[in-house]
Protein backbone atom coordinates (compact mmCIF):
# COMPACT_ATOMS: atom_id res chain seq x y z
CA UNK A 1 0.00 0.00 0.00
CA UNK A 2 1.27 3.43 -0.78
CA UNK A 3 0.92 6.82 0.84
CA UNK A 4 -2.44 7.55 -0.81
CA UNK A 5 -4.10 4.21 -0.17
CA UNK A 6 -3.08 3.88 3.47
CA UNK A 7 -5.07 6.87 4.77
CA UNK A 8 -8.04 5.75 2.67
CA UNK A 9 -7.83 2.25 4.17
CA UNK A 10 -7.56 3.79 7.64
CA UNK A 11 -10.67 5.90 7.03
CA UNK A 12 -12.59 2.81 5.89
CA UNK A 13 -11.45 1.05 9.00
CA UNK A 14 -12.65 3.94 11.15
CA UNK A 15 -16.15 3.70 9.71
CA UNK A 16 -16.36 -0.07 9.91
CA UNK A 17 -15.08 -0.37 13.50
CA UNK A 18 -17.93 1.63 15.02
CA UNK A 19 -21.58 0.73 14.98
CA UNK A 20 -22.99 3.77 13.25
CA UNK A 21 -22.73 2.48 9.67
CA UNK A 22 -24.80 -0.63 10.17
CA UNK A 23 -27.31 1.07 12.42
CA UNK A 24 -27.92 3.67 9.71
CA UNK A 25 -27.96 0.96 7.02
CA UNK A 26 -30.52 -1.03 9.00
CA UNK A 27 -32.81 1.94 9.60
CA UNK A 28 -32.42 3.01 5.97
CA UNK A 29 -33.40 -0.46 4.79
CA UNK A 30 -36.41 -0.68 7.09
CA UNK A 31 -37.63 2.81 6.28
CA UNK A 32 -37.33 2.46 2.51
CA UNK A 33 -38.70 -1.09 2.50
CA UNK A 34 -41.77 0.11 4.35
CA UNK A 35 -42.30 3.08 2.06
CA UNK A 36 -41.59 1.23 -1.18
CA UNK A 37 -43.61 -1.79 -0.11
CA UNK A 38 -46.55 0.25 1.09
CA UNK A 39 -46.78 2.54 -1.92
CA UNK A 40 -46.16 -0.31 -4.34
CA UNK A 41 -49.09 -2.11 -2.76
CA UNK A 42 -51.24 0.99 -2.94
CA UNK A 43 -50.48 2.05 -6.51
CA UNK A 44 -49.98 -1.47 -7.72
CA UNK A 45 -53.35 -2.29 -6.30
CA UNK A 46 -54.95 0.67 -8.05
CA UNK A 47 -53.23 0.04 -11.33
CA UNK A 48 -54.11 -3.63 -11.34
CA UNK A 49 -57.64 -2.85 -10.29
CA UNK A 50 -57.32 -4.71 -7.04
CA UNK A 51 -58.09 -1.43 -5.29
CA UNK A 52 -60.90 0.66 -6.71
CA UNK A 53 -59.61 4.06 -7.85
CA UNK A 54 -62.79 5.61 -6.49
CA UNK A 55 -61.83 4.63 -3.01
CA UNK A 56 -58.78 6.88 -3.27
CA UNK A 57 -59.04 10.51 -2.43
CA UNK A 58 -56.35 11.71 -4.80
CA UNK A 59 -58.31 14.17 -6.86
CA UNK A 60 -56.54 12.66 -9.80
CA UNK A 61 -58.84 9.69 -9.49
CA UNK A 62 -58.02 6.79 -11.72
CA UNK A 63 -55.47 8.84 -13.55
CA UNK A 64 -52.68 7.13 -11.72
CA UNK A 65 -52.05 4.83 -14.61
CA UNK A 66 -51.08 8.01 -16.40
CA UNK A 67 -47.92 8.03 -14.34
CA UNK A 68 -46.78 5.59 -16.91
CA UNK A 69 -43.75 4.26 -15.15
CA UNK A 70 -44.61 3.56 -11.58
CA UNK A 71 -41.61 1.32 -10.81
CA UNK A 72 -38.92 4.02 -11.29
CA UNK A 73 -40.79 6.27 -8.88
CA UNK A 74 -40.89 3.54 -6.26
CA UNK A 75 -37.25 2.64 -6.86
CA UNK A 76 -36.13 6.26 -6.56
CA UNK A 77 -37.16 6.28 -2.89
CA UNK A 78 -33.73 4.87 -2.12
CA UNK A 79 -32.25 8.29 -2.87
CA UNK A 80 -35.15 10.75 -2.82
CA UNK A 81 -36.08 9.70 0.70
CA UNK A 82 -32.99 7.81 1.81
CA UNK A 83 -30.41 10.50 1.02
CA UNK A 84 -30.49 11.79 4.58
CA UNK A 85 -28.67 8.61 5.72
CA UNK A 86 -25.42 9.02 3.80
CA UNK A 87 -25.36 12.72 4.72
CA UNK A 88 -25.72 11.78 8.36
CA UNK A 89 -23.02 9.13 8.14
CA UNK A 90 -20.62 11.55 6.45
CA UNK A 91 -21.34 14.29 8.97
CA UNK A 92 -21.04 11.91 11.93
CA UNK A 93 -17.78 10.43 10.65
CA UNK A 94 -16.30 13.90 10.39
CA UNK A 95 -17.72 15.63 13.46
CA UNK A 96 -16.89 12.54 15.53
CA UNK A 97 -13.22 13.26 14.91
CA UNK A 98 -13.65 16.67 16.52
CA UNK A 99 -15.95 15.46 19.26
CA UNK A 100 -13.78 12.54 20.36
CA UNK A 101 -10.54 14.38 19.64
CA UNK A 102 -9.42 11.60 17.35
CA UNK A 103 -7.98 14.24 15.04
CA UNK A 104 -4.92 14.13 17.30
CA UNK A 105 -3.95 10.48 16.63
CA UNK A 106 -5.13 10.85 13.05
CA UNK A 107 -2.90 13.81 12.27
CA UNK A 108 -0.01 12.25 14.16
CA UNK A 109 -0.24 9.17 11.95
CA UNK A 110 -0.83 11.22 8.78
CA UNK A 111 0.44 14.79 9.22
CA UNK A 112 -0.69 15.79 5.72
CA UNK A 113 -4.13 16.99 6.68
CA UNK A 114 -5.41 17.60 3.19
CA UNK A 115 -4.60 13.99 2.41
CA UNK A 116 -6.61 12.83 5.42
CA UNK A 117 -9.63 14.85 4.34
CA UNK A 118 -9.29 13.53 0.80
CA UNK A 119 -9.05 9.99 2.14
CA UNK A 120 -12.14 10.51 4.26
CA UNK A 121 -14.01 11.87 1.25
CA UNK A 122 -13.09 8.84 -0.84
CA UNK A 123 -13.99 6.41 1.94
CA UNK A 124 -17.36 8.05 2.56
CA UNK A 125 -18.04 8.17 -1.19
CA UNK A 126 -17.67 4.41 -1.31
CA UNK A 127 -19.59 3.76 1.91
CA UNK A 128 -22.30 6.16 0.67
CA UNK A 129 -22.52 4.08 -2.49
CA UNK A 130 -22.89 1.06 -0.22
CA UNK A 131 -25.79 2.76 1.56
CA UNK A 132 -27.20 3.40 -1.91
CA UNK A 133 -27.14 -0.33 -2.56
CA UNK A 134 -28.85 -0.97 0.78
CA UNK A 135 -31.53 1.59 -0.06
CA UNK A 136 -31.99 0.03 -3.49
CA UNK A 137 -32.20 -3.44 -2.00
CA UNK A 138 -35.17 -2.08 -0.09
CA UNK A 139 -36.81 0.05 -2.79
CA UNK A 140 -36.18 -2.25 -5.76
CA UNK A 141 -36.16 -5.51 -3.84
CA UNK A 142 -39.35 -4.96 -1.90
CA UNK A 143 -40.95 -2.64 -4.48
CA UNK A 144 -40.50 -5.01 -7.42
CA UNK A 145 -41.73 -7.93 -5.36
CA UNK A 146 -44.93 -6.16 -4.35
CA UNK A 147 -45.53 -4.66 -7.81
CA UNK A 148 -45.01 -8.06 -9.36
CA UNK A 149 -47.44 -9.48 -6.86
CA UNK A 150 -50.10 -7.13 -8.21
CA UNK A 151 -49.28 -8.04 -11.74
CA UNK A 152 -47.56 -4.76 -12.53
CA UNK A 153 -44.40 -5.10 -14.61
CA UNK A 154 -41.51 -4.16 -12.30
CA UNK A 155 -39.48 -3.21 -15.41
CA UNK A 156 -36.46 -5.11 -14.18
CA UNK A 157 -35.61 -6.11 -17.73
CA UNK A 158 -35.59 -2.47 -18.73
CA UNK A 159 -32.14 -0.96 -19.23
CA UNK A 160 -33.42 2.42 -18.03
CA UNK A 161 -34.31 0.86 -14.66
CA UNK A 162 -30.74 -0.28 -14.22
CA UNK A 163 -29.41 3.09 -15.30
CA UNK A 164 -31.60 4.64 -12.61
CA UNK A 165 -30.21 2.18 -10.09
CA UNK A 166 -26.67 3.17 -11.07
CA UNK A 167 -27.46 6.88 -10.82
CA UNK A 168 -29.06 6.30 -7.41
CA UNK A 169 -25.86 4.70 -6.14
CA UNK A 170 -23.90 7.70 -7.42
CA UNK A 171 -26.32 10.15 -5.78
CA UNK A 172 -26.05 8.42 -2.42
CA UNK A 173 -22.25 8.39 -2.68
CA UNK A 174 -22.25 12.13 -3.41
CA UNK A 175 -24.55 12.78 -0.47
CA UNK A 176 -22.05 11.12 1.85
CA UNK A 177 -19.39 13.47 0.47
CA UNK A 178 -21.68 16.41 1.19
CA UNK A 179 -21.97 15.04 4.73
CA UNK A 180 -18.18 15.14 5.09
CA UNK A 181 -18.17 18.71 3.86
CA UNK A 182 -20.91 19.71 6.24
CA UNK A 183 -19.05 18.07 9.12
CA UNK A 184 -15.98 20.17 8.42
CA UNK A 185 -18.04 23.33 8.01
CA UNK A 186 -19.95 22.68 11.24
CA UNK A 187 -17.67 20.57 13.47
CA UNK A 188 -20.17 20.54 16.32
CA UNK A 189 -21.81 17.15 16.05
CA UNK A 190 -25.14 18.18 17.52
CA UNK A 191 -25.35 21.27 15.34
CA UNK A 192 -24.45 19.21 12.29
CA UNK A 193 -27.15 16.62 12.95
CA UNK A 194 -29.74 19.32 13.57
CA UNK A 195 -28.80 21.03 10.31
CA UNK A 196 -28.99 17.77 8.34
CA UNK A 197 -32.39 16.86 9.73
CA UNK A 198 -33.87 20.35 9.59
CA UNK A 199 -32.60 21.04 6.10
CA UNK A 200 -33.43 17.72 4.47
CA UNK A 201 -36.74 17.11 6.17
CA UNK A 202 -38.12 20.60 6.42
CA UNK A 203 -36.28 23.57 4.97
CA UNK A 204 -35.41 22.22 1.56
CA UNK A 205 -38.77 20.59 0.79
CA UNK A 206 -40.42 23.91 1.68
CA UNK A 207 -37.97 25.89 -0.45
CA UNK A 208 -38.47 23.57 -3.40
CA UNK A 209 -42.21 23.79 -3.01
CA UNK A 210 -42.16 27.58 -2.75
CA UNK A 211 -39.67 27.95 -5.59
CA UNK A 212 -41.98 26.09 -7.95
CA UNK A 213 -44.51 28.93 -7.88
CA UNK A 214 -42.73 31.32 -10.22
CA UNK A 215 -40.51 30.63 -13.16
CA UNK A 216 -37.59 32.67 -11.86
CA UNK A 217 -37.47 30.96 -8.49
CA UNK A 218 -38.00 27.60 -10.13
CA UNK A 219 -34.86 28.18 -12.13
CA UNK A 220 -33.01 28.75 -8.89
CA UNK A 221 -34.83 26.01 -7.02
CA UNK A 222 -33.66 23.31 -9.39
CA UNK A 223 -30.13 23.92 -8.12
CA UNK A 224 -31.07 23.07 -4.55
CA UNK A 225 -29.18 19.92 -3.53
CA UNK A 226 -32.29 17.79 -3.13
CA UNK A 227 -33.60 18.90 -6.53
CA UNK A 228 -30.21 18.23 -8.11
CA UNK A 229 -30.19 14.79 -6.53
CA UNK A 230 -33.65 13.98 -7.87
CA UNK A 231 -32.51 15.21 -11.28
CA UNK A 232 -29.50 12.92 -11.13
CA UNK A 233 -31.60 9.92 -10.17
CA UNK A 234 -34.10 10.90 -12.86
CA UNK A 235 -37.34 10.19 -11.07
CA UNK A 236 -38.92 11.31 -7.86
CA UNK A 237 -42.28 11.85 -6.28
CA UNK A 238 -41.21 15.32 -5.39
CA UNK A 239 -40.65 16.42 -8.98
CA UNK A 240 -43.96 14.85 -9.82
CA UNK A 241 -45.68 16.73 -7.04
CA UNK A 242 -44.38 20.10 -8.18
CA UNK A 243 -44.84 20.25 -11.91
CA UNK A 244 -43.79 23.36 -13.73
CA UNK A 245 -40.51 23.50 -11.87
CA UNK A 246 -37.58 23.12 -14.18
CA UNK A 247 -35.55 19.98 -13.76
CA UNK A 248 -31.89 19.56 -14.56
CA UNK A 249 -30.54 16.82 -16.73
CA UNK A 250 -29.21 13.87 -14.72
CA UNK A 251 -25.59 14.69 -15.52
CA UNK A 252 -26.17 18.32 -14.54
CA UNK A 253 -27.78 17.21 -11.30
CA UNK A 254 -24.75 15.02 -10.60
CA UNK A 255 -22.36 17.89 -11.21
CA UNK A 256 -24.37 20.23 -9.00
CA UNK A 257 -24.34 17.65 -6.21
CA UNK A 258 -20.63 17.10 -6.62
CA UNK A 259 -20.07 20.86 -6.55
CA UNK A 260 -21.94 21.11 -3.24
CA UNK A 261 -19.82 18.32 -1.77
CA UNK A 262 -16.52 19.74 -2.95
CA UNK A 263 -17.35 23.34 -2.05
CA UNK A 264 -18.37 22.33 1.47
CA UNK A 265 -15.31 20.14 1.95
CA UNK A 266 -12.83 22.69 0.64
CA UNK A 267 -14.51 25.43 2.68
CA UNK A 268 -14.49 23.19 5.74
CA UNK A 269 -10.82 22.43 5.23
CA UNK A 270 -10.02 26.09 5.77
CA UNK A 271 -12.65 26.70 8.44
CA UNK A 272 -11.90 23.80 10.76
CA UNK A 273 -9.66 21.09 9.34
CA UNK A 274 -6.37 22.99 9.11
CA UNK A 275 -6.92 24.81 12.39
CA UNK A 276 -4.95 24.12 15.56
CA UNK A 277 -5.89 20.84 17.23
CA UNK A 278 -5.96 21.62 20.93
CA UNK B 1 17.01 -0.73 17.94
CA UNK B 2 15.53 2.65 17.07
CA UNK B 3 17.90 5.53 17.57
CA UNK B 4 16.56 8.64 19.23
CA UNK B 5 16.75 11.95 17.44
CA UNK B 6 17.57 15.26 19.09
CA UNK B 7 14.49 17.40 19.64
CA UNK B 8 15.25 21.03 19.09
CA UNK B 9 13.05 23.99 19.88
CA UNK B 10 14.24 27.24 18.36
CA UNK B 11 12.61 30.50 19.46
CA UNK B 12 9.20 28.92 19.33
CA UNK B 13 6.33 31.27 20.15
CA UNK B 14 2.58 30.86 20.18
CA UNK B 15 0.12 33.68 20.51
CA UNK B 16 -3.60 33.16 20.87
CA UNK B 17 -4.90 36.58 19.92
CA UNK B 18 -3.31 38.98 22.38
CA UNK B 19 -2.28 36.24 24.78
CA UNK B 20 1.22 34.84 24.46
CA UNK B 21 0.94 31.21 25.54
CA UNK B 22 4.51 30.26 24.68
CA UNK B 23 7.18 32.89 24.51
CA UNK B 24 10.39 32.42 22.56
CA UNK B 25 11.30 28.99 23.91
CA UNK B 26 14.61 27.48 22.89
CA UNK B 27 15.97 24.22 24.24
CA UNK B 28 17.14 20.82 23.13
CA UNK B 29 16.23 17.35 24.30
CA UNK B 30 18.93 14.71 24.01
CA UNK B 31 18.57 11.04 23.19
CA UNK B 32 19.45 8.43 25.80
CA UNK B 33 18.02 10.50 28.63
CA UNK B 34 14.64 11.08 30.17
CA UNK B 35 13.85 14.78 30.07
CA UNK B 36 11.16 16.20 32.30
CA UNK B 37 9.26 19.12 30.82
CA UNK B 38 7.89 20.85 33.85
CA UNK B 39 5.76 23.79 34.74
CA UNK B 40 2.52 24.58 36.51
CA UNK B 41 -0.79 24.02 34.79
CA UNK B 42 -1.29 26.70 32.17
CA UNK B 43 2.42 27.31 31.73
CA UNK B 44 2.22 26.35 28.06
CA UNK B 45 3.55 22.77 28.20
CA UNK B 46 0.79 21.18 26.17
CA UNK B 47 0.79 23.99 23.60
CA UNK B 48 4.56 23.59 23.22
CA UNK B 49 4.27 19.83 22.72
CA UNK B 50 1.42 20.27 20.23
CA UNK B 51 3.55 22.71 18.25
CA UNK B 52 6.35 20.16 18.27
CA UNK B 53 3.94 17.60 16.81
CA UNK B 54 2.50 19.93 14.19
CA UNK B 55 -0.97 19.91 15.76
CA UNK B 56 -0.78 23.58 16.65
CA UNK B 57 0.86 26.03 14.29
CA UNK B 58 3.65 28.07 15.86
CA UNK B 59 3.31 31.82 15.54
CA UNK B 60 7.06 31.89 15.00
CA UNK B 61 10.06 29.67 15.56
CA UNK B 62 10.54 25.99 14.84
CA UNK B 63 10.55 22.64 16.59
CA UNK B 64 12.32 19.75 14.91
CA UNK B 65 13.32 16.10 15.30
CA UNK B 66 16.85 15.65 14.05
CA UNK B 67 16.33 18.78 11.95
CA UNK B 68 12.98 17.79 10.46
CA UNK B 69 9.62 19.25 11.36
CA UNK B 70 7.04 16.66 12.36
CA UNK B 71 5.03 17.01 9.20
CA UNK B 72 8.15 16.49 7.10
CA UNK B 73 9.02 13.19 8.77
CA UNK B 74 8.81 10.47 6.13
CA UNK B 75 7.49 7.92 8.64
CA UNK B 76 6.09 9.91 11.56
CA UNK B 77 4.77 7.13 13.81
CA UNK B 78 7.95 5.11 13.28
CA UNK B 79 10.03 8.13 14.30
CA UNK B 80 8.06 9.81 17.06
CA UNK B 81 5.53 8.32 19.44
CA UNK B 82 3.29 10.76 21.25
CA UNK B 83 0.68 10.44 23.94
CA UNK B 84 -1.11 13.69 24.68
CA UNK B 85 -3.18 14.55 27.67
CA UNK B 86 -6.55 14.58 25.97
CA UNK B 87 -8.30 11.23 25.80
CA UNK B 88 -8.49 10.85 22.05
CA UNK B 89 -10.65 7.80 21.54
CA UNK B 90 -13.96 6.99 19.97
CA UNK B 91 -15.79 5.37 22.89
CA UNK B 92 -17.50 2.85 20.65
CA UNK B 93 -14.30 1.45 19.19
CA UNK B 94 -12.36 -1.33 20.88
CA UNK B 95 -8.79 -0.70 21.96
CA UNK B 96 -7.45 -3.08 19.33
CA UNK B 97 -9.52 -1.47 16.58
CA UNK B 98 -8.52 2.01 17.76
CA UNK B 99 -4.86 1.13 17.38
CA UNK B 100 -5.60 -0.85 14.22
CA UNK B 101 -6.87 2.27 12.44
CA UNK B 102 -3.59 4.09 13.00
CA UNK B 103 -1.47 1.04 12.30
CA UNK B 104 -3.09 0.97 8.86
CA UNK B 105 -2.56 4.71 8.39
CA UNK B 106 1.12 4.38 9.28
CA UNK B 107 1.65 1.20 7.28
CA UNK B 108 2.48 -0.86 10.35
CA UNK B 109 1.75 -4.57 10.60
CA UNK B 110 -1.41 -5.42 12.54
CA UNK B 111 0.70 -7.60 14.86
CA UNK B 112 2.07 -4.41 16.43
CA UNK B 113 -1.36 -3.76 17.95
CA UNK B 114 -1.32 -6.87 20.13
CA UNK B 115 2.34 -6.27 20.96
CA UNK B 116 1.88 -2.74 22.28
CA UNK B 117 -1.32 -3.64 24.13
CA UNK B 118 0.66 -6.39 25.82
CA UNK B 119 3.48 -3.97 26.64
CA UNK B 120 1.16 -1.57 28.45
CA UNK B 121 -0.75 -4.35 30.18
CA UNK B 122 -4.02 -4.07 28.27
CA UNK B 123 -3.86 -7.38 26.42
CA UNK B 124 -6.93 -8.78 28.14
CA UNK B 125 -8.94 -5.64 27.47
CA UNK B 126 -7.99 -5.43 23.80
CA UNK B 127 -11.47 -6.20 22.53
CA UNK B 128 -13.32 -4.06 25.01
CA UNK B 129 -14.83 -0.76 23.89
CA UNK B 130 -12.78 2.17 25.10
CA UNK B 131 -15.92 3.87 26.44
CA UNK B 132 -15.79 1.44 29.36
CA UNK B 133 -12.14 2.12 30.15
CA UNK B 134 -11.00 3.75 33.39
CA UNK B 135 -8.79 6.83 33.28
CA UNK B 136 -5.74 4.70 34.03
CA UNK B 137 -6.57 2.30 31.19
CA UNK B 138 -7.03 5.21 28.80
CA UNK B 139 -3.61 6.52 29.80
CA UNK B 140 -2.14 3.11 29.03
CA UNK B 141 -3.93 2.99 25.70
CA UNK B 142 -2.56 6.44 24.86
CA UNK B 143 0.88 5.11 25.69
CA UNK B 144 0.25 2.03 23.56
CA UNK B 145 -0.54 4.34 20.64
CA UNK B 146 2.76 6.14 21.12
CA UNK B 147 4.64 2.83 21.00
CA UNK B 148 2.89 1.55 17.87
CA UNK B 149 5.69 2.45 15.49
CA UNK B 150 8.50 1.48 17.89
CA UNK B 151 9.77 5.06 17.62
CA UNK B 152 13.13 6.44 18.67
CA UNK B 153 11.49 9.48 20.23
CA UNK B 154 8.74 9.47 22.85
CA UNK B 155 6.77 12.60 23.68
CA UNK B 156 4.40 12.05 26.58
CA UNK B 157 2.14 14.71 28.05
CA UNK B 158 1.33 14.05 31.71
CA UNK B 159 1.58 10.27 31.30
CA UNK B 160 1.36 9.66 35.04
CA UNK B 161 -1.97 11.43 35.54
CA UNK B 162 -4.64 8.97 36.55
CA UNK B 163 -2.34 5.98 36.95
CA UNK B 164 -2.59 3.85 40.08
CA UNK B 165 0.55 3.48 42.25
CA UNK B 166 1.45 0.24 40.52
CA UNK B 167 1.09 1.94 37.14
CA UNK B 168 3.24 4.87 38.28
CA UNK B 169 5.98 2.52 39.39
CA UNK B 170 5.74 0.66 36.10
CA UNK B 171 5.92 3.75 33.92
CA UNK B 172 8.93 5.10 35.78
CA UNK B 173 10.84 1.94 35.06
CA UNK B 174 9.52 1.94 31.54
CA UNK B 175 10.70 5.48 30.78
CA UNK B 176 14.15 4.76 32.13
CA UNK B 177 14.46 1.58 30.08
CA UNK B 178 13.36 3.41 26.92
CA UNK B 179 16.06 6.04 27.49
CA UNK B 180 18.61 3.34 28.29
CA UNK B 181 17.93 1.88 24.84
CA UNK B 182 19.06 5.18 23.34
CA UNK B 183 15.66 6.71 22.73
CA UNK B 184 14.78 10.34 23.33
CA UNK B 185 12.15 10.59 26.06
CA UNK B 186 10.37 13.87 26.76
CA UNK B 187 7.80 13.74 29.57
CA UNK B 188 5.75 16.64 30.77
CA UNK B 189 4.34 17.05 34.25
CA UNK B 190 3.11 19.81 36.49
CA UNK B 191 4.60 18.04 39.50
CA UNK B 192 8.32 17.53 39.76
CA UNK B 193 7.82 14.92 42.49
CA UNK B 194 5.88 12.81 39.99
CA UNK B 195 8.83 12.45 37.66
CA UNK B 196 11.91 13.27 39.69
CA UNK B 197 12.69 9.60 40.24
CA UNK B 198 12.93 8.93 36.54
CA UNK B 199 14.16 12.10 34.84
CA UNK B 200 17.77 12.89 34.05
CA UNK B 201 17.25 16.40 32.74
CA UNK B 202 14.67 19.03 33.48
CA UNK B 203 13.26 21.85 31.41
CA UNK B 204 11.11 24.18 33.45
CA UNK B 205 8.77 26.75 32.02
CA UNK B 206 6.46 29.25 33.67
CA UNK B 207 4.01 31.58 31.97
CA UNK B 208 5.23 30.40 28.59
CA UNK B 209 8.89 31.19 29.16
CA UNK B 210 11.87 29.03 29.96
CA UNK B 211 13.02 29.46 33.55
CA UNK B 212 15.48 26.63 33.90
CA UNK B 213 17.07 23.83 31.95
CA UNK B 214 19.77 21.38 32.89
CA UNK B 215 20.36 18.10 34.67
CA UNK B 216 18.06 17.28 37.57
CA UNK B 217 20.95 17.82 40.00
CA UNK B 218 21.20 21.44 38.89
CA UNK B 219 18.00 22.10 40.80
CA UNK B 220 19.71 21.03 43.99
CA UNK B 221 21.79 24.14 44.44
CA UNK B 222 19.14 26.64 43.67
CA UNK B 223 17.97 27.20 47.21
CA UNK B 224 20.37 27.59 50.11
CA UNK B 225 19.99 24.92 52.76
CA UNK B 226 18.80 25.82 56.22
CA UNK B 227 19.41 24.69 59.75
CA UNK B 228 16.57 23.67 62.01
CA UNK B 229 17.29 24.00 65.67
CA UNK B 230 15.11 23.56 68.74
CA UNK B 231 15.49 23.86 72.44
CA UNK B 232 13.33 23.29 75.55
CA UNK B 233 13.88 27.00 76.10
CA UNK B 234 13.15 28.45 72.69
CA UNK B 235 13.19 32.05 73.89
CA UNK B 236 16.72 31.71 75.22
CA UNK B 237 17.79 30.06 71.98
CA UNK B 238 16.21 32.87 69.99
CA UNK B 239 18.02 35.45 72.05
CA UNK B 240 21.35 33.67 71.60
CA UNK B 241 20.85 33.58 67.83
CA UNK B 242 19.88 37.24 67.70
CA UNK B 243 22.89 38.16 69.83
CA UNK B 244 25.08 36.23 67.41
CA UNK B 245 23.58 38.25 64.57
CA UNK B 246 21.66 35.40 62.88
CA UNK B 247 18.18 35.90 61.54
CA UNK B 248 15.67 33.11 62.07
CA UNK B 249 12.03 32.28 61.70
CA UNK B 250 9.89 30.16 63.98
CA UNK B 251 8.75 26.90 62.52
CA UNK B 252 6.60 24.08 63.82
CA UNK B 253 9.56 21.90 64.66
CA UNK B 254 11.91 24.62 65.82
CA UNK B 255 13.69 27.74 64.68
CA UNK B 256 14.76 27.93 61.08
CA UNK B 257 18.11 29.60 60.63
CA UNK B 258 19.23 30.62 57.18
CA UNK B 259 22.79 29.33 57.42
CA UNK B 260 24.17 26.19 55.82
CA UNK B 261 26.25 24.92 58.75
CA UNK B 262 24.60 23.24 61.78
CA UNK B 263 27.92 23.42 63.62
CA UNK B 264 27.79 27.20 63.65
CA UNK B 265 24.34 27.18 65.24
CA UNK B 266 25.36 24.47 67.75
CA UNK B 267 28.38 26.49 68.76
CA UNK B 268 26.27 29.59 69.40
CA UNK B 269 23.88 27.59 71.58
CA UNK B 270 26.73 25.95 73.42
CA UNK B 271 28.51 29.21 74.25
CA UNK B 272 25.17 30.73 75.34
CA UNK B 273 24.52 27.72 77.57
CA UNK B 274 21.25 26.84 75.83
CA UNK B 275 20.22 23.21 75.85
CA UNK B 276 19.30 21.81 72.43
CA UNK B 277 16.97 18.96 71.64
CA UNK B 278 17.16 19.22 67.87
CA UNK B 279 19.77 20.39 65.45
CA UNK B 280 19.91 19.41 61.82
CA UNK B 281 20.49 20.66 58.36
CA UNK B 282 17.51 20.75 56.10
CA UNK B 283 18.12 20.71 52.44
CA UNK B 284 15.33 22.36 50.57
CA UNK B 285 13.64 19.70 48.46
CA UNK B 286 13.85 19.70 44.72
CA UNK B 287 10.15 20.45 44.76
CA UNK B 288 10.80 23.65 46.76
CA UNK B 289 13.44 24.59 44.29
CA UNK B 290 11.05 23.91 41.45
CA UNK B 291 8.27 25.92 43.05
CA UNK B 292 10.61 28.83 43.69
CA UNK B 293 11.56 28.77 40.02
CA UNK B 294 8.05 28.69 38.62
CA UNK B 295 6.69 31.20 41.07
CA UNK B 296 9.59 33.59 40.84
CA UNK B 297 9.61 33.26 37.09
CA UNK B 298 13.17 34.60 37.02
CA UNK B 299 15.82 32.83 35.07
CA UNK B 300 18.70 31.56 37.14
Amino acid sequence: MNLILRPVAAEFNKILTTRMWWILALVLFGYIALLAGGLSALFGGVESGAISPDSMNTGGGGDLSGLGSLPPLIYSFAASVGYVFPVLLGALATTGEFRHQTLTPTFLATPKRGGVLGAKTIALFVVGAGLGLVGLAASVGVGALVLGGFGVDPLLADGETWALIGRTVLAMALWAVIGVGLGTLVPSQVASIVIVLAFTQFVEPLLRFAAAFTEVTADIGKFLPGAASDALVGASFFTLASPGGGVLEPWQGGLVLLAYGLAATVGGYFISWKRDVT
Amino acid sequence: MPIGAVIEFTNITKKFGQVTAVNDLSFTVEPGRVTGFLGPNGAGKTTTLRMLLGLVAATSGTATFGGLRYRDLPRPLQTVGAALEAASFHPGRTAANHLGVYAIAAGLPRTRVAEVLHTVGLAEHANQRVGGYSLGMRQRLGLAYSLLGDPGVLVLDEPINGLDPEGIKWIRGFLSSMAAEGRTVLVSSHLLSEVQQSVDDVIIIAKGSLVHSGPLSSLDTNIAPQVIVDSPTRDALGKALTDAGLAFTSGRTGLIVAVPDPGQVGHIAFTAGVELNALHRQKAGLEDSFLALVEGGDSL
